[in-house]
């Protein structure tokens, strides 16, 4: 690591242009980066990071940005105003970037191989024999097994870590200086953003660039950041070195980031009688071939699950993606089908009709995963909450509205709020009102699918907290469905770790995460509590 | 001003309605069209050859809303009155009476006989765009034809939006069995070849306003069809369409509350577009003679006079005006709620 500063950002103020009116989303921000150094840009969303990031190569929408103030200079040359094509040589070569979402960041239509000799005949003028041994070499770099094969791969044809990985290959396809990571392993399964993070450590070691790390997970940068810079509404409000940091925070938001994860200990609820059961349960997806469409197999989605649940308890399952957990959910609520029991106070669920589950559903509720897509745009607060009120003719309209009024109350929120619609209110707040449209019917069983994925850390906390109190005070039962360790550790009784539709380990959530029995559970406990 | 006639709109509305009167084109063409097409829904007020009042032996009459008889202004024959004719002229003026007519002294059908000059005559004081072939007055014409076109368009442009939505909302909603039979009909019968058919029809039916509009409809239904079944593609996997069902909602509300709201967007963001083709449509028909029954007031037929009379060019010069006006407007009109409804924006 030398002193001398490749990057140096000075007063970095940013605009937005929307309608008639600007709003500043970064006030003012400094910090450099050293050659050779990882520098860790943490903030939740909203605060500006990936925005001030972005600004570096100005790949932001030139008709609604501003640069008001501020300059970034990289080497001395202010990029803020360098022309267009300044800019076009300096993207990609001098400095890359790797963007959060695997998926969408590579082109579906083109094999990762020509995408990355795309870069190399741009930058470097590689064609032909030269570029495909470059592109072999990237390949083994980043740990892609059997490097030549994957030249003519399609992105659908990798799994989500691989596809990161190729999207580095690209990043480092002109050996940058400065690699811009933005949230690289925020769409990862836990299990592989491990592996990323490692790779990105190593690969610096090894190739002397400086990387700029954008989290939204203070937690999980420590692994690989030298210097630390916490971002909040725009503004850096402590930068420090890593260890510095962590050890004496400053500012009382970093501190409060550091102690951001769920944490205490499930609701002391007695266990009461089992409320819900499901014996051998099954989904399989048919896969249909030739001109007959016959079935030639099944995806096993979930195959044979069974588990008892009794009152007032928790039962979290935990997977990565593509394990089944979610369609386990929605089987149980027979929003889709299904072979195999599920009974709800004994009654079974199987073989009812959707008009004679209709009254069934007032005890069975969930809340999902996006808080953003579970609620109608449409519809004011106060009418999503009581919608479930009509729809099951509970109470007079008068009656309901003193309902709304409570749960809102209920869940901490304003009922003011009520007359307002959902695209006013914050991610967290908007899964306060999910749950208080699944509260107001009074449910026994609640099945939560991801309920705090798609929230900051601070927030998943509140939500946690929320969701425990809650059960105390009703004697609530929780399906708890999360790939997030640290958040069922929180709030679950039982556990079950699922794998490829199946249970790979189930019992006491205590005992499971005190002593894990299986391989695959000891893993993800790894991986999930790395930083701990 | 629209602020005031809408007040009560949720806030994603009300974003809509800023943008679309931001749209300074679009928003004027608005108010243009809506008053040229409340002044043509007064047509009788502004072009007809029937007095707005006559005063005779010291009472008040008004012919334009109802109808009187020769002998009530002391003639021979219970016939309607003729109030252009000299002989009902000089009975009334016999009286101390006066008549007070619109500004064009004609109706769509009245043909003026005091013409100097062969038909179709040019442009004058009298007959302010000339008249036809058969001396009608051409611009009474116009205000009846683009009250027509209008309300035709309208008419068609409503049921075959509410037919489409429902049967693409029934296809997208349900899916499977129900969207591959619904598609392949679909297909099926956008093949059919409409014009044929109509001049099938046209050969022993006198095809009328319901007739046309009737024909129309069995074809125009399916422009909406697939944007509306795409929309409930989507939407029937939508988180909140998923709550709802986790509520107990049923299926027609989920469709209703929750579903249709989303399609109603690219909806209305295709209703001016219809309309301007429907428009046409009417207009193509007319000019071919297989549109609305001989004598009626129609562009289409002004456009056919204008062909086969290049020695008056103010038939064609009108006709084409009129139509070029009103589907700008339209068009303009349709441009600015698409920006208005764009959710990118």
């Amino acid at each position: 690591m030398s002193d001398q500063a490749l990057l140096t950002i000075k007063d970095l103020t940013v605009e937005f242009t929307q309608g008639q009116t600007r709003s500043r989303v970064v006030h003012g921000v400094n910090f450099s980066i050293r050659k050779g150094e990882t520098l860790a840009l943490v903030g939740e969303s909203g605060s500006g990071k990936s925005v001030s990031a972005n600004s570096i190569l100005r790949l932001l929408p030139k008709a609604i940005t501003h640069y008001p103030e501020g300059e970034v200079l990289l080497d001395g040359q202010n990029l803020l105003r360098a022309d267009e094509n300044t800019l076009r040589g300096i993207r990609g070569n001098r400095v890359s970037m790797v963007f959060q979402e695997p998926m969408t960041s590579l082109n579906p239509l083109h094999s990762v191989g020509k995408q990355l000799a795309e870069v190399l005949a741009l930058h470097k003028g590689l064609k032909g024999e030269a570029a495909q041994q470059r592109i072999i070499e990237l390949f083994e770099l980043v740990g892609l097994p059997e490097p030549a094969k994957r030249l003519s791969a399609y992105p659908h044809e990798m799994s989500g870590g691989q596809r990161q990985r190729v999207v580095i290959a690209m990043a480092l396809a002109c050996e940058p200086d400065l690699l811009i990571a933005d949230e690289p392993t925020t769409a990862l399964d836990v299990t592989v953003q491990l592996k990323i993070l490692d790779l990105l450590k190593d690969l610096q070691a090894r190739l002397g660039m400086a990387i700029l790390l954008i989290s939204h997970d203070l937690n999980l940068v420590r692994r690989i950041a030298h210097r630390v810079c916490v971002m909040k509404q725009g503004e850096i409000v402590e930068t420090n070195d890593c260890e510095a940091l962590f050890t004496s925070p400053q500012h009382p938001y970093t501190r409060e980031l550091i102690e951001a994860d769920p944490s205490g200990d499930p609701a002391s609820n007695a266990p009461g009688e089992i409320i819900l059961q499901a014996e051998q349960l099954k989904v399989w997806f048919p896969i249909k071939k030739g001109i007959l469409r016959r079935t030639v197999d099944h995806v096993k989605a979930v195959n044979g699950i069974s588990f008892s649940l009794p009152r007032g308890h928790t039962l979290g399952i935990v997977g990565e993606s593509g394990s089944g957990k979610s369609t386990l959910g929605m089987a149980l609520l027979r929003l889709i089908n299904s072979e195999g029991q599920i009974r709800l106070h004994g009654d079974n669920l199987q073989g009812l009709s959707q008009q004679a589950i209709r009254p069934l559903r007032r005890q069975l509720q969930v809340v999902f995963q996006d808080p953003y897509g579970s609620l109608s745009p449409r519809m004011s607060v106060g009418q999503i909450i009581g919608e479930g009120l009509e729809i099951h003719g509970i109470g007079t309209p008068a009656e309901r509205e003193q309902t709304i009024i409570d749960v809102l109350k209920e869940v901490g929120l304003d009922p003011e709020t009520r007359h307002r619609y959902p695209h006013e209110f914050s991610g967290g707040q908007r899964q306060r009102i999910a749950i208080a449209r699944a509260l107001v019917l009074k449910p026994e069983l609640i099945l939560l699918d991801e309920p705090t994925s798609a929230l900051d850390r601070t927030v998943q906390r509140q939500v946690v907290e929320l969701l425990r109190q809650l059960q105390v005070k009703y004697n609530l039962t929780y399906l708890f469905i999360s790939h997030d360790l640290a958040v069922v550790k929180a709030l679950s009784h039982q556990l079950m770790v699922v794998r490829q539709g199946q249970v790979v380990e189930q019992g006491e959530a205590a005992g499971i995460f005190r002593e894990p029995q299986h391989a695959y559970t000891q893993q993800l406990l790894e991986a999930a509590f790395i930083r701990h | 001003m629209l602020h005031r006639l809408l007040p009560r709109l949720n806030p994603i509305n009300q974003r809509r309605l800023q943008r679309f009167m931001a749209n300074r084109r679009g928003y004027w063409s608005l108010w243009v069209f809506l008053v040229l097409f409340g002044l043509s829904l007064f047509a009788e007020f502004i072009a007809n050859d029937k007095p707005l009042l006559v005063v005779y032996d010291g009472s008040l009459y008004f012919p334009v809303v109802q109808r009187y008889a020769e002998t009530d202004f002391g003639g021979e024959f219970p016939l309607e009155a003729n109030y252009k004719s000299p002989y009902i002229r000089e009975l009334i003026a016999e009286k101390d009476g006066w008549m007070l007519f619109p500004p064009i002294p004609f109706s769509y059908d009245s043909i003026n006989f005091d013409l100097t000059v062969p038909a179709p005559a040019p442009p004058s004081s009298g007959n302010w765009l000339g008249t036809d072939d058969q001396g009608r007055d051409v611009f009474a014409r116009v205000i009846y034809g683009f009250r027509i076109s209008v309300l035709f368009a309208l008419t068609l442009t409503l049921i075959s939006s509410v037919i489409g939505v429902f049967a693409g909302a029934l296809q997208g909603f349900y899916g499977g069995w129900v969207d591959l039979v619904g598609q392949r009909i679909l297909e099926v019968w956008s093949g059919l070849p409409v014009l044929y058919l109509l001049i099938i029809l046209a050969s022993f039916v006198q095809p009328n306003f319901w007739w046309l509009l009737g024909i129309m409809l069995l074809f125009s239904w399916m422009s909406l069809v697939d944007v509306v079944r795409a929309e409930f593609l989507r939407g029937r996997n939508l988180e909140y369409v998923r709550a709802a069902r986790a509520l107990g909602m049923g299926n027609g509300a989920i469709m209703f509350r929750h579903i249709l709201p989303n399609a109603m967007v690219s909806t209305i963001t295709f209703m001016p577009f219809i309309l301007t083709s429907a428009i046409g449509t009417l207009t193509s028909l007319d000019f071919l003679g297989f549109g609305l029954p001989a004598g009626s007031p129609s562009l289409g037929e002004l456009v056919a006079q204008g062909k086969s009379n290049l020695q008056a060019p103010w038939l064609g010069i009108s006709a084409f005006m009129v139509l070029s006006i009103m589907l700008t407007l339209l068009v303009f009109i349709g441009e600015a709620a698409r920006d208005a409804f764009d959710p990118r924006k």
